[in-house]
């Protein structure tokens, strides 16, 4: 980085308060941030840490009970804190323009994509309408989106949230702004898509001129995207640095602590993950002294009474914390060893799920529909899939959203009744109907759901939301007091003390609720545990914590899963078995590691290639997949996946269906190329001239 | 689009004619006998048959229905029971244009002031503004009509002249006639209709200013009157013209109260005197009719709906 170049914006000291029940709280304290031209600055944190508020705060903007209490923003020359909203607007979408986070809620949806363009260019560039659409059309070139011509007559609600994404970025980039604010930008993308949006973002900040401040949770894209980094924890900067610096050596206990709670596909099974203890403070309760010393695990007395400063070290780092330079010496280490867990049992041969033959297809054919003469296209969204699951082990189910895991799990709980097929629970035939399913197969199946926040009677408190299952589920409790002392057992495998059985979900923590939920869905010692995303609405330490628990508790009970991710890396950390899902068909089945190396199914290498590595010297060039996932409605002929396949062989692919191929020791492939030819090309994968014909487009 | 309004006018139809055959059925139930009821406890049997063989009352009530069903579509819309059986059609077509007359006028004033009203407290949630807009509307929907109607012609009619108290209609009204008769029955059914169009249209800019779309808007650098207009009302008021839909059914068939209050010739008070004299093919014309005007607001509110909502128009 050119180091004698002025900064374009440049943070001193600002504060941040809101208001709430008429007191005005301190939400953002003395953050100091510089970011120069060219330069994309990540900003990373989990919810609650203000990265948002923080960002949107530089940008001038903030919500009507917030204010910037003290501070200077120097940008272009100004003082943004002294300008009034009128003065702002004519820097907000000419100077600093804002990628949103979730690009279908952020566009209007009465308006075209080439109006809400145009907008921005009609106002600032003074274009006329017609010259305003030219340049929407030009802009969407840039974003790599086909047919813009057509693109700009269209409504949001027509495109893909792929696409809409690269509306907002052509949107935010058609004014030439200095400075991007871009907003968790991949959040609610597939890893696919992410890793294509990602690759754009490289390629037009720098292309333009511009710089920008990069906020995510993620610090996987971080990573890959990032040449500075500030993490941000309770309000406060922990720590500022060049991206490698930071991932190589993290000076602040809690930017080590999130790096050791990633999941990676690499570690042994039998490990757990490093966990940050505790919960993030509130607005109204921040420690008067380091923010972080409640929960860091080398905190001392001082951390507790005294606020450390935010201090220099070398090469424009800076660390808020009195022990870095014992960190930065390595006489204090800042990561306890993880422990091992209880030996898992091995996998049993018993199955305790065969599922044959589901399909699922949801859609009607109306009376004019019928009148016309209209063929039925109904969304055929799981369709004739087969697994199996054996006791005491996990199966790992991945895909890209639409791929039909989610309603396959539904099927498989009968939330959803399945059309056709046929299930085995514990080697007897159940019904696809939950109404003719017997009380024993409703005990041994359960199911954790993604949502921690919906699947819990806000009106219940945990006792009795557990208390119920057992009541209705298990025969063995036969008094209220045997109840409570079997719910008060639950709660402490959850690691949640005995008085949580009075609380109300109101009262806890998102993490908190999903252990609850865990503790009910284990509460009538079930055989198999269905957990749809279990840790996807959760923050990464509390993503750790989770995962440890879904791992001690499979060892002490030996229950099995059926585990649904769109994280591969939990999906890896957790399973035994892998199988991989595209538009509602499993393409790949096998053992976790044969899986996760070669031969896989093109599909799955692409997945796999797409998950943003947390380490910025990673530089595998990766395959990127490119077009839409087609309409569950409109299933390509022959290899469903032959639209998009980067290793489509011929014709043969798009008009037969693909065979499976034996990897051997239960690995299945269903692909055209034969298994050894497969070995072959991605073995070659890493050397640049084989990866490359993925990226050429 | 096309395939959408063709599916909803055959749902028109559809219900069109459920309806009335339900209305029929329903005439049927009616206690007395209507010969006797219309002509008196005196009328000799001999008149009595008479009348029902005028009327057809002797023949089955299927073959009735298809006869009632049958002049009302070539526009035969029967006798009236009444003295000298006027045709009901002229009768009730000239109501029609009576209620249709408040109606327009009711909508013209009741629009505009109930959406700015709730614009502005939706603008401006939880301000003075918003609690006075709030209180004031909420307190005169709880008032029935018959006292709204009654201060408003005591303070504006008997005390200050400005309007007359009853509405004299005559067919030699000009433009000024008909304001001045119409203004005082209006304004009571725009106090009415207030609390719920403005209410519906401040929870409708609430729920969208809250919308991540806005802060697009905002941070884009549009001048606040744009993000208001162009983006923000845009949407906030599509459900308001749902609710605006139903209350033109009811401006045309259910202001009995306020036509009565004020001696308005409106289908309303007609459709009440029918039932009361058991008139049935004055009845059932009218209820049609009212039928046929709840139908078809809805209808166009649908399809006005569709219309600016792409996410409907373009399915």
């Amino acid at each position: 980085m050119m180091s004698n170049v002025e900064p374009i914006i440049q943070a001193e000291k600002v504060n941040i308060d809101y208001r709430l029940n008429k007191v005005w709280l301190n939400a953002i304290h003395d953050v100091n941030l510089a970011i120069k031209p060219l330069e994309i600055h990540g900003l990373v944190g989990e919810s609650g840490s203000g990265k948002t508020t923080l960002a949107l705060a530089l940008m001038r903007y903030l919500s009507a009970n917030a204010r910037i209490s003290s501070g200077v923003i120097r940008f272009d020359g100004e003082d943004l804190t002294t300008q009034s909203t009128r003065q702002m607007r004519d820097i907000w979408g000419s100077k600093i323009n804002l990628v949103p986070q979730d690009p279908i809620a952020s566009l209007n949806p009465s308006y075209t994509i080439g109006n809400q363009i145009g907008e921005i260019t009609r106002r600032h560039m003074k274009l006329s309408r017609r010259d305003a659409t030219a340049k929407a059309v030009e802009m969407l070139k840039r974003v790599k989106i086909a047919d813009p011509e057509d693109v700009v007559d269209r409504y949001p609600h027509q495109l893909s949230g792929g696409m809409l994404q690269r509306v907002t970025i052509a949107m935010a980039l058609s004014t030439h702004p200095k400075l991007l604010v871009l907003d968790e930008p991949t959040t609610a993308l597939d890893v696919t898509t992410q890793a294509v949006i990602l690759d754009l973002f490289r390629d037009l900040i720098h292309n333009n001129d511009a710089a920008a401040l990069y906020v995510s949770h993620d610090l996987g894209t971080v990573a890959q995207l990032c040449d500075y980094v500030t993490v941000l924890y309770g309000g406060e900067i922990m720590e500022t640095a060049p991206v490698r610096d930071l991932y190589s050596q993290p000076l602040h206990p809690y930017t080590a602590g999130l790096m050791a709670s990633l999941p990676r596909h690499s570690e042994q099974l039998n490990t757990r993950l490093s966990t940050i203890e505790g919960v993030a403070p509130s607005l109204a309760d921040r420690p008067s002294g380091c923010v972080f010393a409640p929960r860091c695990p080398v905190a001392v007395e001082k951390c507790h009474q005294e606020k450390p400063p935010l201090e220099p070290a070398d090469d424009g780092r800076m660390i808020r914390c009195w022990r870095w330079p014992e960190i930065a010496s390595g006489e204090l280490s800042t990561t306890t060893k993880p422990e091992a867990i209880g030996e898992s049992p091995a996998p049993r041969e018993e199955l305790v799920l065969n599922v044959s033959g589901v399909s699922r297809q949801f859609g009607s054919r109306s009376l004019f529909d019928r009148i016309l003469g209209r063929p039925f296209r109904p969304v055929r969204a799981v369709d004739d899939v087969s697994l199996t699951i054996q006791e005491r082990s996990t199966l790992g189910l991945v895909g890209e959203s639409g791929s039909g895991k989610t309603t396959l799990a539904r099927c498989i709980v009968a939330l959803s009744t399945a059309d056709d097929g046929e299930m085995e629970l514990c080697q007897m035939a159940i019904s696809n109907d939950l109404d003719r399913r017997p009380r024993e197969a409703l005990r041994n199946l359960r199911m954790v759901f993604q949502n921690p926040n919906d699947a819990l009677n806000p009106y219940h408190t945990v006792g009795q939301a557990i208390g119920r299952t057992l009541r209705l589920l298990a025969d063995r409790y036969n008094s209220e007091a045997e109840i409570h002392v079997r719910v008060v057992e639950l709660l402490d495998a959850v690691r949640l003390s005995a008085d949580y059985a009075d609380r109300y979900p109101a009262e806890l923590s998102g993490g908190e609720k999903q252990r609850v939920a865990i503790a009910r869905a284990f509460a009538a010692d079930p055989a198999l545990i269905v957990a749809d995303e279990p840790t996807s609405a959760l923050d990464v330490s509390v993503q750790a914590v989770i995962l440890n628990l879904l791992k001690d508790l499979r060892a002490q009970q030996g229950a099995s899963y059926l585990l649904i991710s769109h994280d591969l890396d939990v999906v890896a950390y957790l399973s035994d078995w892998i199988a991989v899902m595209y538009l509602g068909e499993i393409v790949e089945e096998g053992a976790s590691d044969a899986v996760y190396n070669a031969p896989s199914h093109p599909y799955t290498e692409a997945l796999i290639s797409a998950v943003p590595v947390p380490d910025p010297t990673d530089e595998r060039s990766a395959i990127r997949l490119e077009g839409e996932v087609p309409s569950a409605r409109d299933i390509p002929s022959g290899c469903r996946f032959h639209t998009r396949c980067p290793r489509k062989i011929g014709s043969i692919c798009e008009t037969d269906e693909p065979p499976w191929r034996d990897a051997g020791n239960g690995h299945y492939i269903r692909c055209h190329i034969p298994v050894d030819e497969l070995i072959e090309l991605q073995t070659m994968a890493g050397s640049k001239d084989t990866a490359s014909t993925g990226e050429d487009r | 689009m096309t395939e959408y309004i063709i599916r909803r006018l055959l749902l028109l139809v559809v219900t069109m004619l459920v309806t009335s055959a339900l209305i029929f059925g329903l005439t049927q139930l009616l206690p007395g006998d209507v010969a006797r009821l219309v002509l008196g406890r005196d009328a000799s049997p001999v008149a009595l048959e008479e009348f029902r063989d005028t009327y057809g009352l002797n023949d089955p009530v299927p073959e009735q229905y298809v006869m009632w069903l049958g002049g009302f579509l070539t526009g035969d819309w029967g006798r009236s029971y009444s003295r000298g059986s006027p045709e009901v059609r002229p009768l009730v077509t000239e109501r029609l244009a009576n209620t249709l007359r408040l109606a327009l006028m009711t909508l013209a004033i009741s629009i505009p002031l109930s959406i700015l009203l709730g614009v502005l407290a939706g603008l401006f949630e939880d301000s003075w503004l918003d609690s006075v807009i709030s209180v004031f509307s909420l307190s005169v929907v709880g008032l029935p009509e018959f006292v709204t109607g009654i201060v408003l012609v005591n303070v504006f009619a008997h005390g200050l002249g400005w309007f007359p108290a009853t509405s004299f209609v005559a067919s030699s009204y000009n433009f000024v006639d008909w304001l001045r008769v119409l203004t005082l029955p209006s304004i009571t059914a725009t106090l009415v209709l207030l609390a719920y169009v403005s209410r519906m249209t401040r929870a409708g800019v609430i729920d969208e200013l809250k919308k991540p779309y806005v802060r697009t808007a905002t941070l884009k650098g549009l001048p606040q009157y744009q993000i208001i207009i162009k983006h923000v009302l845009r949407n906030a008021l599509l459900p308001t013209i749902t609710v605006i839909a139903l209350s033109v059914g009811w401006l045309i068939g259910g202001l009995v109260v306020i036509e009565e209050v004020f001696n308005y010739p409106g289908l309303g008070r007609e459709l009440v005197s029918a039932v009361r004299a058991k008139n049935i093919p004055l009845l059932q014309s009218i209820v049609m009719l009212i039928i046929f005007a709840y139908a078809m607001a809805n209808l166009i509110a649908d399809l006005l709906y569709g219309l600016l909502n792409p996410r409907i128009r373009l399915n």
